[in-house]
C-alpha cells in the first residue's frame, strides 16, 4: 500500500531505488499466482456460464446442434410445465420451513453448550456429526428406510401407543416434511458458527448488566440477542443458499423420481431430470439461470432487510 | 460464615442440580440424534429377519455376514468402488491443496491493480450454484472425451474451481504478520519462494482443514460422479450404495453393511480432524 502523506512519500522514497528491478517482477508476479485459478474460472465457470445462458435460449437435445428459440424456454417454464411449477412449491416450502426450524435448534443448542460444562467438546462433535454426513447417499438410504412403512418412526410412535403402518416417505403428504426432518437433523454446522459468535460477546458486558440488575432474560434479550443478530444472518445466508440447492436426499428418498405425486420433486431434481435423463439441456440452462436469479435477489432481499434487524454495534448500524 | 455465603450456598447446590439437568438433557438429544445412525450400525450386524422387528440397540446374535454378502454383491465388488473414490478423493486433496494456496497467497499477499475486482469475483463464484456450469461442462468434457472417465471430478479442482478454500486460506493468512514475508524478501526470497518456503509450513492447520473438508465433500459428491459416470467399474462408494439401493430389493441388512462402510472414512477423518474441521467452519461457515 502506498501511502499519500508527505512523510509517507519521504519514508519509502530512500528504499525505492534498490527496490525497482523486483517491482518489475512484482507487477507480473500476482498473475503468475492467480494463472491456473484464472485459467479454471474461464474454462470452468465463466465460459460455461456464457454458453449457459446461450444454451438456455435454444432447443438442445445434446445430440443436435441447438437451435435458438428466444424466451420460449422461460415462458414455457411458467406456462405450460406444471412439473415445474410443483419443483418450484416444493424448493420454496423446503426452504421456508427447514431454515428456520434448523437455524432455531442450532441456536438453542449454541445457547446450551455456550457455558464451562464439562464435555463441551464430545458434545459439539456429536451434534455438528449429522452436518458432515447429512448429504450422503448412506444417510439419505437410512432415511428412507427410518421413514419407511415399517421403519424407526412408526416403531418410536408404537412405543408411544399410536399405531401406524403409514409409510412417511410414500405418502405425498409427509415425503416432504422427512426431507425437511433430515435438514434440521444437520443443524450441526450453523450451531457451531452461532457458539463462535457467543464467545466473541465480552463476559464484561454481562457482568456491567449483572451489577445494573439486569435479570438473565433481560440479559438475554438485550445483550446476547443483539449482539448475536449479525451471525444469525450470516448462518441465515448460507443456509438459504445451501437449502435451494439440496439434491441428494430428495434424488435418493423418491428414487429419482420426485415422487410420490411430485411431493419431492425438488428444484435441482427436475433440473437435473430435464437436463440428463430427458436430455433437454436448453431448458435445464434455462431452470438454472432461474435458480441462480432467485438466489441472487433472495440473498440481495435478505441484505435490504437485514438493515432493519441485524446490529453492527456502536452507531454502526 | 458471612449472610453473603449463606445467600450463596443455595444458588450452588441449585446450580449443581441444573447442571445435572443440563447434561440429562443433552446427552437425550444426543442420543435422539445418533439414534438412527446407531441403530443402522447395529442393523448392519444383524440377521434380516431381526431388523425390522427390533427397534433396540441390543447387541445379540451379531455376525459379519451382511458385509460379507454386500461386498460381492454387485457388478464389481465394493474394493472397485472404494478404489475409485479413494484416488478420486486423493486427487482432490492435493489439487486444491496446491492450486488454492497458491490462490490465496496471491489474495493474501500480493497487491494487483484487479485485486478487488478479483476477490469479488471469487466469493461470487463460492454462491454459484453447479447447476448454471453443468450443462456446458457437460458437453466440453464430450467434447475432450472425458466423459466417463476421473478427469472431469478430478482436472478441475486442479485450476482452484473450489473457491471456498481459497477463501479459507486467505482468511488463515491474514493472521500471519506481515514482518515475515517482508524479512524473507530482504533476505532475497522471490515471491515462489516467500511462498513456498515460508507461508506454507505456516499455514498448515489451513492445508489440514482444506484436506479434510476436500476429503469429505469429494467422497459424499454424488450429483458430478451421477453425471460423468456411466461405467459401473468407474462408480464411486455413493454411486455403488445408490445402485445398491435400487436393485438390492429387501437385503437391508447388506445394504446397511456398506452403507456404514461408505461412511466409515468420514468418521475416521471426523475423528482425527474435528478440531481443524471446527475451527474452519468458526471462521467461514463451510458445510
Amino acid at each position: 500500500m502506498t501511502t499519500t502523506t508527505l512523510e509517507g512519500q519521504r519514508l519509502t522514497a530512500p528504499s525505492e531505488p534498490p527496490r525497482r528491478r523486483p517491482a518489475g517482477r512484482r507487477a507480473i508476479a500476482p498473475y503468475l499466482f492467480l494463472t491456473p485459478w484464472l485459467i479454471g474460472l474461464l474454462a470452468f465457470v465463466v465460459g460455461p456460464m456464457i454458453v449457459s445462458l446461450y444454451l438456455s435460449m435454444t432447443d438442445y437435445n445434446f445430440l443436435q446442434d441447438p437451435t435458438f428459440i428466444g424466451f420460449d424456454n422461460y415462458v414455457r417454464m411458467f406456462t405450460s410445465d406444471p412439473r415445474y411449477l410443483a419443483s418450484v412449491g416444493v424448493t420454496a416450502v423446503y426452504v421456508l420451513v427447514s431454515v428456520p426450524l434448523q437455524l432455531a435448534f442450532a441456536l438453542g443448542l449454541a445457547l446450551l453448550l455456550d457455558r464451562a460444562i464439562a464435555g463441551i467438546a464430545i458434545y459439539r462433535a456429536v451434534f455438528y456429526l449429522p452436518s458432515l454426513i447429512g448429504s450422503s447417499v448412506a444417510v439419505a438410504v437410512l432415511w428412507r428406510t427410518v421413514f419407511g412403512a415399517d421403519g424407526l418412526v412408526n416403531s418410536a410412535l408404537g412405543l408411544l401407543g399410536i399405531e401406524s403402518s403409514r409409510s412417511w416417505v410414500g405418502n405425498p403428504d409427509t415425503a416432504l416434511m422427512t426431507i425437511i426432518a433430515l435438514n434440521v437433523w444437520t443443524f450441526g454446522s450453523p450451531m457451531i458458527i452461532f457458539l463462535a459468535g457467543l464467545r466473541q460477546i465480552p463476559r464484561s458486558y454481562y457482568e456491567a448488566a449483572e451489577v445494573d440488575g439486569a435479570g438473565p432474560i433481560r440479559r438475554f434479550l438485550n445483550i446476547t440477542v443483539p449482539l448475536l443478530t449479525p451471525i444469525v444472518f450470516f448462518n441465515l445466508i448460507l443456509q438459504t443458499i445451501y437449502a435451494f440447492q439440496a439434491f441428494v436426499p430428495a434424488y435418493i428418498v423418491s428414487n429419482g423420481s420426485g415422487g410420490p405425486a411430485d411431493s419431492t420433486l425438488f428444484y435441482t431434481l427436475y433440473l437435473y431430470q430435464q437436463g440428463f435423463t430427458s436430455f433437454q439441456m436448453g431448458y435445464a440452462s434455462a431452470m438454472a439461470w432461474v435458480l441462480l436469479v432467485v438466489i441472487a435477489i433472495v440473498t440481495g432481499l435478505n441484505f435490504l432487510l437485514s438493515k432493519y434487524w441485524v446490529f453492527y454495534g456502536d452507531g454502526d448500524r | 460464615m458471612s449472610a453473603a455465603d449463606l445467600a450463596d450456598a443455595p444458588r450452588r447446590q441449585s446450580s449443581l442440580t441444573r447442571r445435572v439437568a443440563m447434561h440429562v438433557l443433552l446427552i437425550l438429544l444426543a442420543l435422539g440424534m445418533l439414534y438412527p445412525l446407531l441403530w443402522m450400525i447395529v442393523s448392519s450386524l444383524r440377521d434380516n429377519s431381526a431388523i425390522f422387528s427390533d427397534a433396540s440397540l441390543t447387541l445379540r446374535n451379531l455376525s459379519l455376514d451382511n458385509y460379507a454378502r454386500g461386498w460381492d454383491a454387485q457388478q464389481n465388488s465394493f474394493a472397485t468402488y472404494f478404489g475409485n473414490s479413494f484416488l478420486i478423493t486423493g486427487l482432490a486433496i492435493v489439487a486444491n491443496i496446491a492450486a488454492c494456496s497458491l490462490t490465496a497467497y496471491a489474495f493474501a499477499r500480493m497487491t494487483f491493480r484487479l485485486k478487488a475486482l478479483f476477490m469479488a469475483i471469487l466469493l461470487g463464484t463460492i454462491m454459484l450454484p453447479e447447476h448454471v456450469t453443468i450443462v456446458p461442462q457437460y458437453v466440453l468434457f464430450s467434447e475432450l472425451g472425458w466423459l466417463n472417465t476421473f478427469l472431469p471430478l478430478t482436472v478441475p479442482k486442479f485450476f482452484a474451481t473450489e473457491a471456498f478454500f481459497v477463501f479459507l486460506i486467505v482468511q488463515f493468512m491474514r493472521g500471519i504478520p506481515r514482518d515475515i514475508d517482508e524479512a524473507a524478501a530482504l533476505d532475497g526470497c522471490g515471491p515462489f519462494q516467500t511462498y513456498s518456503r515460508i507461508m506454507l509450513p505456516l499455514i498448515t492447520p489451513a492445508l489440514a482443514t482444506t484436506a479434510i473438508f476436500s476429503f469429505i465433500w469429494t467422497w459424499n459428491d454424488f450429483f458430478r460422479p451421477l453425471i460423468f459416470l456411466t461405467d459401473n467399474s468407474l462408480f464411486t462408494v455413493p454411486l455403488a450404495v445408490r445402485l445398491f439401493a435400487d436393485i438390492g430389493g429387501t437385503d437391508w441388512g447388506a445394504l446397511f453393511a456398506m452403507s456404514v462402510l461408505s461412511l466409515l472414512p468420514i468418521f475416521i477423518f471426523f475423528v482425527f480432524g474435528q478440531r481443524y474441521l471446527i475451527r474452519g467452519i468458526a471462521t467461514t461457515g463451510l458445510k
